[in-house]
């Protein structure tokens, strides 16, 4: 804890800075990576989705406890009803879960009443969904159509709160993050039901959630920096990168630990089920969307505000002042971004030792 | 405007405000919990969509009818608190059902019948394949004359036997041979193709549509015995009521009682007075549903009045089902089934309390966290974390006595990923508070200075928030619109408890001196923070 307060104080400060928006290369390769992986998955594996999208029947049976005996009790149950089963699994040890392809109303009935009869439970307690095929549909063309529409009003909102520059930065980093999530959901085999698609929803308000909190920092930074030739504006970004990564680190473990007790309790608890489907591409979504807003939202804008006029002309004049001035520059600059003091993100530790050397943690 | 604002007042007028959400929520006479959803209570839930032929366009009008009769049938079942809403306009509207509670699993079935109603005359019966032996047949009685009606249905008249007719020797073509089977004017090969029908043997088409004034062939709903149809005398909108139970008089099994419309009871009296002068079979209605014979009594006298009994031997369920067929029978619409759930009460409840367990845990782990990093100040964000806990829950209440908010699993969810984003409200403040420090700010004018900056960053970020919470909830259905509404409202509470709870207490606690004795407690002590005593001066 005192580290990270420490931290915070040394990255304030600029005594410790880590240089983001410079690395940008290594932050795209290993994105473009993630992303190139993710779209070769989903075009190979593709997603497991669940029977919410391909119609369907689904019983969950009771049962005080479920093994590799109920479930063949349950497909020959399935099979003398005369339907076939697609699926039968077990769910936290004590439920059995049995998908089949879509039933009628009559055929369900039916079926669920032999599915009590067989494993002596109540039919009442046996839950039962069934699924039109064009339910699937019809959530993810509504999803999509609120992902369209959602990504225009942001977009405008960013636009005038910020500048475009930031508002394509934002989508570019949200688009990352979808597809990276995605792309974990299909080589994971993870089941895709509604709840996943809320979460892929929530994913997007979260992911641009942190991303104005950062891009706030940077307007705040770089306001008035045209002015002098002390800093140039990927310098200034990085920066607030800096500045905000305690908080980034914060929001980012205050929002994963109920995320996360969600997954623990949930599987321990229930199995799976509405709660985990949410938590899991929450989790996920949220360290993707995290890594994002830091490491490819403001070095992406970075590189599109150094293609301004303006920009080129500080960095210009900030480069003849640091080459013109070494000797009588000022002993102490304000901002220490530079490259030679950011040697690497390894050796933070020394650093801050050595600027906070008297003072212990405790 | 830093020497403007007073926290006493905001914290005055946030105590107030939630200690009068507090009496609204705790007023006695009302519930003092959410409404919870189905998957939290255990019960049915039916998503149910029109279909319209491609090309047409569903109007409201027909929309509000469809829900007023599927309203009225799910009253019917006599479950509590049951509901039937409508999302979305136009073709892409659903109708939403739920039944809470351990509900039958014929629920469903009862629900989307379309149920086109007519009562045709009958022309001729048959068994509907060979071995299959006919059902005492029901007789309708006048029930304005209440010395005929016990007698009727004390003894249900079994007043017509099929006779098995030699196998057909004239072959029709088995595509023509799908009942329903409607003919304009009854000529032709109507005969011969009633001769030919085998209703053990074909599937009668569902939800087809039955034209009244053309005359039919087809089968009971069992497919045991098959008719031949005039056209319609009656049809469903004529019939104003229909009730099951069981005769005054308690002798015979249960009965449907039937009132006419006005308009109904003439077309009763005409078709009746005409039936009964007939002989057996002829004397019979049927009762046709959608195309499929739901059940043909026969007329024994004359009916005038406009109110009539069906009786036979009927079991209450029997009678019941018939009553709501005859009731609510045609909808302006046919419907389909998108998502069916049912859930058990004990599965609902398991679900309810790992959501509970949960959001527990999880809010435990994020009070842990904030104690360990900010101290006195992590103290503020757990007492602002749990006064925005509490006013969720009365705004739950509320809502959910109001305007019928019900809190679904998803719903849970959505609280549980909230408390991260409020919790992210205070770290914002208080980070800006810290980053003033640093710069080598006393604290009260850090904690003014680190609200101001902090107050844009908040503002940003929770409408981003809110604005796709709006979206998820505007153009979604079901499961996702809970989720998104929980979310939403949360931000709200957050806003509200940020800017009037949490800035005033910081304020207040930024005014004591323990708070700035500089001790490693309070969270913002400047060593700490990294202030050397050349920096300090500055302010």
């Amino acid at each position: 804890m005192a580290g990270l307060s420490q931290l915070g104080n040394s990255l304030y400060r600029g005594d410790v800075s880590y240089n983001i928006v410079g690395r940008r290369k290594a932050w795209y390769l290993v994105s473009a990576i993630l992303i190139i992986l993710s779209i070769a998955t989903l075009g190979v594996r593709g997603l497991n989705l669940g029977i919410e999208f391909k119609g369907g029947a689904e019983f969950s049976v009771p049962l005080t406890v479920a093994n590799d005996e109920s479930v063949s009790q349950a497909r020959e149950t399935v099979l003398a009803a005369g339907e076939t089963p697609s699926t039968v699994t077990i769910i936290g040890g004590d439920t059995i879960r049995i998908q089949t392809p879509a039933l009628s109303t009559e055929a369900s009935n039916a079926l669920s009443a032999a599915l009590a009869d067989s494993f002596a439970v109540e039919e009442a307690n046996i839950k039962v969904q069934l699924v039109g095929p064009s339910w699937g549909d019809e959530v993810t063309q509504n999803a999509l159509r609120a992902l369209l529409v959602f990504l225009v009003l942001v977009a405008i909102f960013l636009s005038i709160y910020f500048e475009w520059q930031m508002a394509i930065a934002a989508l570019a980093a949200l688009a990352h993050d979808v597809l990276i999530t995605v792309g974990i959901y299909a080589l994971s085999g993870f089941e895709v039901t509604p709840a996943s698609v809320i979460g892929f929803l929530t994913i997007l308000g979260y992911s641009l959630y942190d991303t104005v909190v950062v891009f706030d920092k940077v307007k705040e930074n770089t306001k008035g920096i045209h002015g002098g030739s002390r800093t140039t504006y990927s310098e200034a970004a990085n920066l607030a990168l800096n500045q905000t990564l305690v908080r980034s680190i914060n929001t980012s473990i205050v929002a994963l630990l109920p995320v996360l007790s969600i997954l623990v309790v949930g599987v321990s608890l229930l199995g799976v089920g509405t709660l985990n489907d949410l938590a899991l591409a929450l989790f996920v979504g949220m360290l993707v969307g995290t890594y994002s807003s830091i490491f490819v939202a403001t070095p992406f804008l970075c590189q599109m505000k150094e293609r301004a006029a303006e920009n080129i002309a500080l960095a210009k004049r900030v480069q003849a002042r640091r080459k013109g001035g070494d000797a009588a520059n000022d002993v102490k600059p304000e901002i220490s971004i530079g490259a030679p003091i950011v040697s690497s993100a390894g050796p933070r530790q020394q650093r801050v030792k050595k600027t906070r050397s008297g003072r212990s943690g405790k | 405007m830093a020497q403007h604002y007073r926290p006493g007042r905001s914290l005055l007028i946030f105590t107030v405000g939630l200690i009068g959400l507090m009496i609204w929520t705790f007023l006695p006479g009302e519930r003092h919990t959410p409404k919870l959803g189905l998957d939290l209570r255990g019960g049915t839930q039916v998503i149910l969509s029109p279909s319209v032929a491609v090309g047409e366009t569903l109007t409201q009008d027909q929309l509000d009818q469809t829900v007023a009769i599927i309203r009225q049938r799910v009253d019917g079942f006599g479950v509590a608190e049951s509901e039937v809403t409508i999302q979305g306009t136009g073709n892409g509207a659903k109708i939403i059902v739920t039944i809470p509670g351990e509900t039958s699993r014929t629920v469903v079935d009862q629900l989307k019948t379309t149920a086109q109603l007519n009562f045709r005359p009958v022309l001729a019966i048959d068994f509907g394949s060979p071995q299959a032996s006919a059902s005492p047949t029901p007789s309708v009685s006048d029930s304005a004359n209440p010395s005929a009606a016990p007698s009727d249905s004390a003894t249900p008249a079994a007043s017509t036997t099929p006779e098995p007719t030699p196998s057909p020797s004239v072959s029709v073509a088995p595509e023509l041979l799908v009942p329903p089977i409607q003919s304009p004017d009854g000529s032709g090969d109507f005969a011969d193709r009633f001769a030919a029908l085998d209703c053990a043997t074909s599937d009668i088409l569902n939800g087809s549509t039955d034209d009244p004034a053309q005359y039919l062939i087809s089968c009971e709903k069992d497919g045991s015995v098959k008719y031949a149809l005039a056209p319609a005398d009656l049809v469903g909108t004529d019939i104003e009521s229909a009730t099951a139970g069981l005769p005054q008089q308690g002798a015979g099994g249960w009965q449907v009682d039937l009132q006419m419309t006005t308009d109904g009871a003439k077309k009763f009296a005409d078709s009746t007075t005409k039936l009964s002068a007939l002989e057996s079979p002829n004397d019979q209605f049927a009762i046709v549903l959608d195309g499929v014979v739901i059940s043909a009594p026969s007329v024994n006298e004359p009916i005038l009045g406009g109110s009539a009994v069906i009786s036979g031997s009927f079991t209450a369920d029997e009678a019941r089902a018939l009553a709501q067929v005859l009731k609510y029978g045609a909808l302006p619409v046919g419907l389909e089934v998108d998502e069916v759930q049912q859930i058990s009460p004990t599965l609902g409840n398991d679900q309810l309390q790992a959501g509970l367990i949960a959001g527990g845990f999880g809010l435990l782990l994020v009070v842990i966290y904030l104690l360990l990093y900010y101290r006195a100040l992590g103290v503020i964000a757990v007492v602002s974390l749990v006064a925005a806990a509490i006013m969720t829950y009365l705004v739950f209440v509320i809502l959910g006595r109001g305007i019928g908010f019900t809190l679904t699993l998803s719903g849970v969810a959505g609280a549980i990923v909230a408390i991260g984003i409020t919790a992210d409200s205070f770290i914002i403040y208080f980070e800006r508070i810290r980053d003033e420090i640093r710069e080598g700010k006393r604290l009260r004018v850090a904690i003014d200075q680190g609200w101001i900056r902090a107050r844009r960053t908040i503002l940003a970020a929770d409408f981003v928030s809110l604005l796709s919470a709006a979206i998820l909830y505007y153009l979604s259905v079901g499961s996702v619109r809970g989720f998104a509404f929980t979310l939403g409202l949360i931000t709200f509470v957050d806003i509200a408890v940020a800017f009037l709870f949490t800035r005033s207490l910081v304020t207040k606690l930024g005014n004591s001196k323990w708070m700035n004795s500089g001790s490693a407690w309070t969270g913002v002590s400047p060593t700490r923070l990294g202030v050397t005593s050349s920096t300090s001066e500055v302010n």
